[in-house]
């Protein structure tokens, strides 16, 4: 049991991109993380334990690039008060 | 800030996007355009298609950030970035940057500098097609660098000389 607002799990959508989205199999859905995963980088390392397609598609998370609320972060980045958390691969636009 | 920012399917229309950027500003001496064609082979091996997955929104975000960034680096008078997704075969266009300003030099920098960064921040990717199978492109080192060499300060290279 959790008091107030701290600490409180909550809903996240997280979308895939390119082969991150092909290994985990969707484009996008909405995770529940339990409380201990405040960062970025705890947050791929709980989805790499959910299962094997996670595991597949986070087994080096250090190549994996991510963004909360469209806007790139680092790996130690806080996922507190995000509403959409991206994963992809290194960008080859242009 | 002037700026064009779009996203399409279809192919790009060079010479009537310019021509409409331009229009409107009398004091442009320079425009500089860059365009991203699809090469037939990848890596030495000859390619079917390209197909280009982005992040809808994140994508406009990022590109407009650099755009930002761009006329705060440079006096530019007007900018275009106009990015394809979806299937493009070999020879068609894949993006269109066209940056103009009063003279060269701020045209053909930011013009490079909005490239070098839709290169490694814009969230797109590129996946090739060949002999019926498909596979992504990797990021190459040569491109972070070269978006790396505009994060030192505003750029000394014509006051060195």
């Amino acid at each position: 049991m959790t008091s107030g607002t701290a600490g409180q799990s909550k809903k996240i959508k997280v979308r895939y991109f390119a082969w991150v989205r092909e290994r985990v199999g969707k484009p996008e859905e909405e995770i529940e993380p339990p409380a201990g995963v405040a960062t970025v980088a705890e947050l791929m390392a709980w989805l790499a334990d959910q299962g094997e397609h996670y595991a597949y598609a986070f087994e080096n998370p250090k190549v994996i690039r991510a963004a909360i609320d469209r806007n790139h972060v680092r790996s130690e980045a806080r996922i507190e008060g995000a509403g959409e958390i991206a994963f992809f691969p290194p960008m080859t636009g242009g | 800030m002037p700026a064009i920012i779009r996203l399409q399917r279809e192919p790009i229309a060079i010479a009537a996007e310019v021509e409409k950027l331009v229009g409107a500003h009398k004091d442009v001496g320079a425009v500089v355009t860059f365009t991203g064609i699809c090469r037939a082979d990848e890596n030495g091996a000859p390619i079917a298609a390209l197909t280009l997955e982005h992040y809808p929104g994140m994508a406009e975000a990022e590109i407009a950030r650099h755009v930002e960034e761009a006329y705060a680096r440079w006096p530019l008078l007007a900018a275009l970035v106009i990015h394809r997704y979806g299937r493009i075969v070999p020879g068609e266009d894949i993006v269109l940057v066209a940056t103009a300003s009063s003279h060269r030099h701020a045209a053909f920098a930011a013009a490079e500098f909005l490239m070098d960064y839709l290169k490694t921040r814009a969230p797109f990717w590129k996946q090739v097609e060949s002999a019926g199978t498909t596979a992504w492109v990797e990021a190459k080192s040569a491109d972070d660098a070269a978006a790396e060499r505009w994060s030192a300060p505003p750029p000394q290279r014509d006051a060195a000389k």
